[in-house]
């Protein structure tokens, strides 16, 4: 018990220090509300042109892009610690070593809390504004209590299995020099395949049956469609199940990278 | 001006030197770079897979736009990205280092940084541009090859001009600057559909206030040959007068510019 409670003060720690930075959360809303609206009149264009050919109903879609950017802290997978990075390439890793905690477990808390933090101050403005919008933007309530439920469970997952991902490309970080290639370059990877870029329901059905397989379908995809209602039933069931074998999945071999690397982690003195 | 272009020339070239230090660095964030912006070409390209058209502009047609609009930041982006790393200068207190010398804030600003890393987006967007301009089944004539060169030349200008107020502002404010990337990243990346699509009231805004229409709407209508009157062709270097109210905010900023005191 009192191994989980050190997680959980670095948890806490960062949390606190995330919620300082008030300016820069508003900031981001009044960006992540331009963003959002540019979204939608997309889509909407693209409703207009044909819409026996839209995927999901317009307002699942509205939804989405509301969702995705009041959650855009949970998922977005550029936002990572460059103190992580830095610690790991000018060998201040060192120090973080010493301390009697799992470096892995450590930074996954730490990780989850700073996205949290953030999600925090940014996503209740923009949600409760995108709820009294005109209708044509306005996102609507969710499709019903256990959708709302289920919405909140896998949000969870899906961040947990971002953050675990993440996770994956700073202990890479161990094996090579330049962090920062590799992490752009999973980045973008993350970005497309996990329906950042357009929604998954948009992709050509062959090509969407594989990529919903794929861990990347498994952060933001699920939660923001299961809260319109556009994911449901056995559908629903097995993208959870997914989600929790991605995060045991990536968790593991997140782990056992992490102690191949200590083990053979080589610090410059100086 | 020479003697200016020189010293341009001379920082670029140290920028570049210690680059070329970190070799595979570059070249993996060249790559990453190139494949971010891929990203948005790949979501067009996919959605297109499943609309023909979006108000009456058909793939290629929205692909020779994205392609156009990309080369145009890219361009500002190479040399005019120095000013986003203004406000750490203005942070440190490293203005007044650039202030004493005998030469111009915005040269100094700009040699500062080149962004050498940008050269992936810079590829991207060339090649981008060679598909978009071979695939747009556009007539060419010297009319409208001067349409596209004017286009690069005015749209170069107007994220240049935002990126300098970027700057300018940081001499009053250092918080919230954030916002001003809807206006650099967010023009670029919704900018790969022509202004009309965001509707009646996002067009004017662009034509009057921000004026991305004079360098993307309007200029494509004339070489997709839905409008003939050849004044179309000079309208992107209208763009061009957008940098006048830009460098008057500097200037202001500048004379307004009070010390970090470190």
């Amino acid at each position: 018990m009192r191994a989980v409670k050190k997680y959980t003060s670095f948890f806490r720690l960062r949390f606190s220090m995330g919620l300082q930075y008030r300016a820069a959360a508003l900031a981001g809303v009044v960006t992540q509300f331009a963003w959002g609206f540019m979204e939608i009149m997309v889509f909407r264009a693209f409703y207009e042109a044909d819409a026996s050919a839209f995927p999901m109903t317009f307002s699942a879609t509205v939804s989405y892009v509301w969702l995705q950017q009041a959650f855009l802290a949970f998922f977005m997978a550029w936002m990572m610690e460059n103190e992580i990075f830095d610690a790991i390439v000018n060998g201040d890793v060192a120090y973080e070593l010493c301390r009697p905690v799992d470096i892995y477990w450590m930074w996954f808390s730490r990780s989850a809390a700073n996205r949290l933090s953030r999600a925090v101050l940014r996503c209740f403005p923009i949600l409760i504004v995108a709820g009294f919008l005109p209708a044509a933007y306005r996102m609507e309530a969710p499709a019903g209590a256990a959708e709302f439920f289920l919405f909140l469970l896998t949000l969870v997952l899906g961040l947990l299995v971002t953050v675990a991902f993440c996770m994956l490309i700073y202990v890479l970080a161990f094996y090579t020099v330049s962090a920062q290639g590799l992490r752009i370059l999973f980045v973008s990877c993350v970005e497309f395949l996990s329906g950042a870029v357009i929604p998954l329901p948009f992709f050509p059905d062959r090509m969407r049956m594989v990529m919903e397989l794929l861990p990347f379908a498994s952060m933001q995809n699920v939660p923001l469609r299961v809260y319109s209602g556009d994911l449901m039933g056995a559908a629903l069931w097995r993208a959870a199940g997914l989600q929790l074998f991605w995060l045991a999945a990536l968790t593991l071999a997140g782990k056992l990278l992490c102690r191949r690397a200590v083990k053979r982690v080589a610090v410059q003195g100086g | 001006m020479k003697r200016g272009l020189k010293l341009y020339g001379h920082y670029i070239s140290i920028t570049v030197r210690s680059m070329m230090q970190y070799k595979v660095s570059f070249l993996l964030t060249a790559v990453g770079q190139f494949l971010v912006s891929f990203n948005v070409f790949l979501g067009i390209f996919f959605l297109f897979q499943r609309f023909s058209n979006v108000k009456g502009f058909s793939y290629s047609e929205v692909l020779l736009c994205f392609s156009i609009m990309l080369l145009e930041f890219s361009l500002a982006e190479m040399y005019a990205r120095g000013f986003d790393m203004f406000p750490n200068l203005v942070r440190r207190g490293e203005f007044d280092r650039i202030m004493v010398r005998p030469r111009s804030p915005i040269l100094q600003v700009l040699g500062s940084r080149f962004e050498l890393t940008r050269i992936g987006r810079m590829l991207q967007a060339v090649v981008m541009f060679v598909y978009g301009i071979s695939v747009s089944g556009v007539n060419w004539t010297f009319g409208k090859v001067m349409t596209v060169v004017f286009m690069l030349i005015g749209g170069s200008a107007l994220f240049t001009g935002l990126f300098l107020i970027y700057a300018s502002l940081s001499f009053f404010t250092l918080e919230g600057l954030e916002f001003m990337n809807v206006f650099t990243d967010g023009a670029r990346e919704y900018g790969k559909y022509p202004v009309n699509v965001y509707g009646k009231r996002m067009l004017q805004f662009c034509t009057f206030i921000v004026p991305y229409a004079l360098v993307q709407y309007y200029p494509l209508l004339y070489l997709l040959g839905r409008v003939d009157s050849p004044a179309y062709i000079f309208i992107p270097l209208l763009a061009v007068l957008f940098l006048v109210p830009c460098y008057g905010l500097w200037r202001f900023g500048v004379r307004h510019y009070q010390s970090a005191g470190s």
